[in-house]
């Protein structure tokens, strides 16, 4: 009898807490503005595990600079004005609505009311005024903090009213709706205690409780369990609906386990551990693909990404005393007719082929096809030719010797070594393809594999090498993150870092272009000056570009609404939109 | 008399052979890439087509396929023996293009597939054995030179000298080679020419190698110095140099065998592991371990097994010192009884 009664306890128990574990959504009241998103239809229910490649740093999203812990805080999160993955075009978020003054210098933000965070505690324009004070504060030191200093002045924020927040900027700024992307809204409530004992950046690390933490986004935290998954639970007050009129997001739980490699992670999702897989290589995309009917996976090819690969020489000032063989190289290196002969001799046809396996597009400029918006299509993209480059050479006044090697004006054989991160199979794989490309010129050509720090530390800091197969991209479409390539005194201008002025007239030419199209407002105008970038790029080669992958993604068949998109996070920018189909919904798609 | 010896001598003998005439029978420029046919399989030999049965093998061309490649059988390639092809230089000396067998252009016969630029495998097993192999011999003459050097002083002059080497060998041993190599390496220039990397690898490996042979070669040593001989001979007045290079050294030369055979496949898998690491020879000239580097991505290992042929060739390399090593094992022990 006290068995059974034991037994009938425990079985409750369990219902309950099965019950329990998916906290129901709240039925969307009258008051709350609610975005609704008329396209979206699905159903509740269900858990969705997606592997990682490592363990988040923190879930602090004023600090986090790495990709996973973005990831799963921008699940936790929301912005103001957030940029459409799909469209690539701003859309409003927390902000039902905005204005630009005709000066460009003023922006007016009209936030939802009635909305709350993931906690039940109400949000308004205190919270984005905390906010912006945290993301400008020196001490707190956000990787987001440079977006918001404009001319060394930053930007500022003022409350109107509980629900209108004013921002003013020290000149025009194009696409400045576009930094509110990423700016996650943080709870004053929560957060104002901690900040003001100077407390900030500790707060919300790995081991904080999930009480402790709160965010606008579809999801709020349920689990940390160190080294191992974080789990996040449904945010029952999140501020989207569906078509019907039901609160998004479907999901009850989404986990993202820290898996490691992406063979690890292909492994995982073979064996059906994890649903979804993000950035996936080429060849990991034709396995999976050849496995699709056992697997049950959707696969989707989203086109060429916005990450360029490329060839860089180096061109910087260096130590005479320290490094005199590489500088005696410059002479070939800062040579336009060698880069211009290098870069015709490149097969880049092989490279998408062997490297990307046909799931990539070449490159003869910073931007690819796939920037729709920003690519410039005049730039020529010239057929590989040896005879070219021979008599490029020639006319720069390099021979060949009676070996066939090439030697330069002075009589010396180009030789020279390109270094390559030995933890990046693709682009070892190009290094050798360019070494054989060369060879064919009579250049001797050495492939060297280094760790990934230390390539970063010759090419950032010492500046001991000849040149180097990097990737640089992929962030936002926009013209502007790639201000600190371009402009000479940028931080990623790699082949001549800590240029003071510019060092060629072409260089200062891009500088008064990138900073006109950072100030003009217009769409059109603004286009014209990066187009005029490109092309200056592509004729003075300061990168010889190469390719540049597909964005490659697959879903578990179950997984409804999976709509990749090239930018950043790319599987998962509508997580709330995410569901688990029934087995007779998946059978159907099929 | 046991035959095993015999039949190890000619496995010996065929591998070394081989690879000495690595030029000759490949089919191949091992550095050749050929961009249409990355990771194709393993060429397929024919004997029999739709006109019947054909003393000569028989090859197709392969065409890409949407999951690989298909044989394309509208043209056959009989398999020539004694072709003509790629230049290659026999034993380091005569400039030759004969080749042992090869198909006519444009068929393409790759009997152990192709590798991820289109490059022959079997070519590459072939070249690569050289290197790899050679840097495993060439270490071993080197710690056994150096191990039998300092192994004979130490033992013969015993005292300080002894006290030091010792030492020193207890140092080696317990050295964490690989992290040592891994740190060496990063000291080194940039670019070093293949033959430079391969030597210094060589260099290296031997150097580290040393400490072990030389321990045994002083246990002997202790032992043979006391003998009446060697104690004749000194008492005649031969030299140290004398007696070490008359009595003692042959003394120490069945266990310096014995190493030998030992030591060369443990060598030759030091050579893998490093190049394997991408710490030893580089791309594009070929060796077991800059070979097998490619498996260490996934979609490699389970997609084409093929590029696990040096591994095969590492395998059947070590067995047949391994048994080398047994057979003089088994001597020296016939002798001491």
């Amino acid at each position: 009898m006290n068995v059974i009664v034991r037994l009938a306890g425990l079985v409750c128990l369990l219902a309950v807490t099965c019950f329990a574990s998916g906290t129901a959504p709240e039925k969307p009241q009258p008051g709350e503005e609610l975005f609704r998103a008329d396209q979206v239809s699905g159903h509740y229910g269900g858990n969705l595990t997606i592997g990682g490649r490592a363990e988040p740093k923190t879930l602090n999203p004023v600090i986090a600079t790495d990709a996973v812990s973005r990831e799963i805080t921008g699940r936790m999160m929301a912005d103001l004005i957030e940029i459409n993955r799909a469209s690539q075009q701003t859309e409003p978020a927390l902000a039902k609505s905005w204005k630009i003054s005709p000066d460009g210098r003023t922006f007016t933000l009209q936030l939802r009311k009635g909305i709350r965070f993931s906690d039940g505690h109400a949000f308004d324009a205190d919270d984005v005024v905390f906010s912006f004070a945290v993301y400008l504060d020196e001490n707190v030191d956000s990787p987001q903090r440079d977006l918001l200093i404009i001319d060394g002045k930053p930007l500022t924020v003022t409350k109107v009213d509980q629900y209108t927040v004013r921002f003013q900027l020290p000149r025009p700024y194009a696409a400045a709706e576009r930094l509110f992307d990423g700016l996650a809204m943080l709870p004053k409530h929560l957060l104002e205690k901690p900040y003001k004992e100077g407390k900030f950046v500790q707060s919300w690390s790995l081991s904080v409780s999930p009480t402790d933490v709160a965010g606008l986004g579809p999801f709020r935290l349920k689990q940390y369990v160190a080294g191992q998954r974080a789990v996040l639970e449904r945010n029952p007050y999140y501020w989207k609906v569906d078509s019907k009129n039901e609160r998004l997001p479907y999901l009850d739980e989404m986990t993202f386990l820290f898996v490691g490699s992406e063979d690890a992670q292909v492994m995982r999702f073979e064996a059906g551990e994890t649903s979804i897989i993000s950035r996936l290589s080429s060849e990991n995309y034709n396995l999976l693909a050849r496995e699709r009917n056992r697997t049950h996976s959707q696969l989707v090819d989203m086109g060429p990404s916005l990450e360029y690969n490329f060839l860089v020489f180096n061109q910087n000032d260096l130590d005479g005393k320290k490094l005199d063989g590489i500088m005696t190289k410059q002479k070939w290196f800062r040579e336009l007719k060698f880069r211009q002969a290098v870069s015709a001799a490149i097969d880049r046809d092989s490279i998408v082929r062997l490297v990307y396996g046909t799931r990539g597009a070449a490159l003869w400029g910073n931007v690819g096809p796939g920037n729709k918006l920003w690519a410039n299509n005049a730039i020529p993209h010239p057929q590989r030719s040896l005879e070219a480059a021979r008599d490029l050479l020639k006319s720069a006044g390099f021979s060949w010797n009676q070996a066939g090697r090439l030697i330069d004006p002075s009589g010396t054989e180009v030789e020279f070594s390109i270094i390559t991160s030995s933890s990046n199979a693709q682009r070892m794989k190009m290094a050798t393809l360019l070494q054989d490309d060369l060879s064919r010129l009579g250049m001797q050509v050495h492939v060297v594999p280094l760790e990934f720090r230390a390539l970063i530390d010759r090419v950032f800091q010492s500046f001991e090498y000849e040149a180097a197969i990097m990737g640089l991209g992929g962030g936002d479409a926009d013209p502007n993150p790639e201000m600190n390539v371009w402009s000479s005194s940028g931080t990623s201008h790699l082949w001549h870092l800590h240029e003071s002025e510019p060092a060629t007239a072409w260089e200062r030419e891009v500088d008064t272009l990138m900073q006109q199209q950072m100030v003009t407002l217009e769409y059109g105008k603004r286009k014209r000056l990066y187009d005029r970038v490109q092309e200056l790029i592509a004729q003075q080669l300061p990168f010889i570009f190469l390719a540049t992958p597909n964005v490659l993604a697959a879903a578990d068949l179950r997984v409804g609404t999976f709509h990749p998109a090239i930018l950043d996070p790319c599987t998962i920018w509508n997580a709330e939109e995410l569901y688990i189909r029934t087995p007779v919904e998946s059978a159907g798609v099929r | 008399m046991n035959r095993k010896p015999a039949i190890l001598i000619v496995a010996l003998a065929a591998l070394h052979l081989t690879l000495l005439f690595a030029g000759f029978l490949a089919p191949y420029d091992p550095t050749a890439q050929d961009r249409d046919l990355p990771y194709a399989p393993p060429t397929r030999l024919h004997f029999k087509d739709a006109s019947g049965l054909h003393l000569r093998p028989f090859v197709y061309a392969l065409k890409p396929a949407p999951d690989g490649y298909i044989e394309d059988d509208s043209q056959r390639f009989p398999v020539r023996l004694m072709t003509r092809g790629a230049q290659y230089k026999l034993l380091g000396l005569v400039s030759l293009n004969w080749h042992l067998f090869g198909v006519d252009e444009p068929g393409k016969i790759t009997l152990l597939g192709t590798d991820e630029f289109g490059r022959d495998e079997l070519s590459r097993v072939l070249y690569g054995g050289q290197i790899s192999v050679a840097a495993g011999i060439l270490a071993t003459l080197i710690a056994l030179t150096a191990g039998a050097v300092f192994g004979i002083m130490a033992g013969y002059y015993g005292w300080i000298v002894d006290e030091s080497l010792m030492g020193a060998t207890e140092l080696f041993l317990c050295l964490p080679w690989l992290y040592f190599l891994l740190g060496f390496r990063a000291f080194l220039p940039l670019h070093l020419s293949s033959v430079r990397t391969f030597l210094l690898l060589t260099g290296v490996i031997g150097l580290i190698g040393w400490a072990r042979p030389a321990r045994l070669v002083r246990g002997i040593v202790l032992s043979v110095r006391t003998r009446d001989h060697v104690l004749a001979a000194k008492g005649f007045g031969a030299s140290d140099f004398y007696v070490m290079r008359r009595h003692i050294l042959p003394e120490v030369m069945s266990v310096l065998l014995t190493q030998a055979a030992l030591l060369v496949p443990r060598y030759i898998a030091a050579e893998v592991t490093l190049s394997f690491f991408g710490l030893g020879v580089n791309e594009p000239t070929a060796s077991w371990g800059n070979m097998l580097s490619v498996l260490q991505q996934y979609n490699v290992l389970v997609s084409y097994g093929w590029l696990s042929a040096p591994a095969l060739a590492l395998v059947i390399t070590s067995v047949i010192y391994g048994f080398l090593a047994d057979a003089l094992l088994s001597r020296l022990e016939f002798q001491s009884t």
